[in-house]
């Protein structure tokens, strides 16, 4: 596998650094890593289920309005930071690998490189008790 | 491609008893292809000895700014070749994401830092920004510079002549907010500089004791640097960037300590001002 860009891997190094929840893109809405706080959130281990593509993992969680109606895909925050190139914050429900629903408040942006290339997106979550 | 070491040092110049076998000046390296191109890879203080022995006669120079903190480019303003008139002199280094390479260099290049503006040296001056991942060619020399984890903008550079590859990453912190360093190869910074280069030139500032009060600083312990050559499956290390406070005396011990390692699948050579490698 290529070596990632220099900017995914000191986001990721930041990323496990920190207590915050973070999901981490690359520029065609892969799932490369998710932190240790955000397997709480997500159900699993990051080890255990490793990268997951776009197509995959927005769907996975089942994300949704509180009464269960379903949040389109491109308006999960990440997704629009991916497909706009916008920052994006908004509140919805999930239901993680471990079946359990959660409310979450979730901003993300995206990730542009030193060159001024879009590199991927930073999700940034919530849990809402 | 013929390969010597003019600086050594990391951080500052490190001139005096204590330094003269490992060296006192900061990094400078001199790569020669097979017809003669001439490749210089950063202009620390070492590069003032590099430059007297260059005649303007070669026609052309390139020299490879891995980054611009000082002790990279201290020695630039005393470059002979920049003083020679009809010299072409190519300058490759990384720009900021607000500024090119050009106004970079002249914050030092010009008063009240230095007295002698960048626009004002008589030689051919050709300035090339490297941006990411980007691939070039010098002569004989195919070129890959890529970003690495140091702050501020730093590349390394892999430079290959026919089969044999030089890497140089003289300033680098792999292991920073990592605690598998070393990870798999796609999540680990300067991997594709480094991948099974036949000499690795790499940053080696601290004892590992020294690192921990250290951390972030953007350079690695000798046991990261043998990890990192480890993981990246080259052939042979030249632990570079020696830390100003360490002597001779003290630099002896640590690469005895660390030669003791009977499963070294590399060649560890530390870096000596004045060595030579033939590749």
């Amino acid at each position: 596998m290529a070596q990632r860009a220099i900017e995914l891997i000191l986001m990721r190094q930041l990323a496990s650094s920190l207590a915050q929840p973070i999901l981490l893109l690359d520029a065609d809405g892969d799932l490369l890593f998710f932190n240790e706080p955000a397997e709480a959130l997500v159900g699993r281990r990051f080890d255990d289920v490793g990268e997951i593509r776009r197509g995959e993992w927005a769907m996975l969680f089942k994300p949704s309005e509180e009464d269960g109606t379903p949040v389109k895909r491109e308006d999960l925050p990440l997704l629009i930071a991916i497909d706009r190139q916008e920052p994006a914050h908004r509140n919805y429900w999930i239901q993680g690998l471990d079946g359990v629903r959660r409310k979450l408040e979730s901003t993300a942006f995206p990730l542009v490189g030193q060159s001024g290339e879009c590199l991927g997106a930073v999700g940034l979550f919530w849990e809402i008790d | 491609m013929k390969v010597t070491l003019w600086g050594t040092r990391g951080s500052l110049a490190t001139p005096g008893p204590e330094s003269i076998r490992y060296g006192g000046n900061t990094s400078c390296v001199e790569v020669r292809g097979e017809d003669d191109t001439l490749l210089v890879l950063d202009a620390g203080t070492g590069v003032r000895r590099l430059g007297d022995t260059i005649r303007p006669e070669i026609g052309r120079v390139d020299l490879l700014l891995t980054h611009l903190h000082m002790d990279h480019i201290q020695g630039l303003g005393f470059f002979e070749p920049l003083f020679m008139p009809g010299l072409s002199v190519h300058i490759w280094g990384p720009s900021s994401t607000t500024e090119g390479l050009r106004e970079r260099l002249q914050h030092y290049l010009s008063p009240p830092l230095f007295p002698v503006r960048l626009r004002d040296v008589p030689c051919k001056l050709t300035l090339h920004d490297v941006v990411q991942r980007e691939d070039f060619r010098v002569g004989p020399f195919q070129i890959k510079a890529d970003l690495v984890c140091h702050p501020g903008p730093t590349v390394g550079f892999r430079i290959r002549e026919n089969d044999r590859v030089l890497a140089y990453i003289p300033d680098h912190e792999p292991a920073l907010g990592m605690p598998d360093f070393p990870s798999e190869p796609a999540w680990l910074s300067g991997y594709e500089i480094a991948q099974g280069a036949d000499l690795l030139i790499h940053d080696a500032q601290f004892s590992e004791d020294e690192y921990p009060s250290h951390v972030g600083w953007g350079h690695s312990s000798i046991p990261q640097a043998l990890d990192f050559a480890r993981a990246t499956g080259v052939k042979a290390l030249v632990p570079f960037h020696h830390d100003p406070s360490h002597s001779d005396e003290i630099m002896d011990e640590l690469w005895e300590k660390a030669k003791a390692d009977p499963d070294l699948p590399f060649a560890l050579v530390p870096a000596r001002e004045g060595a030579t490698f033939e590749l």
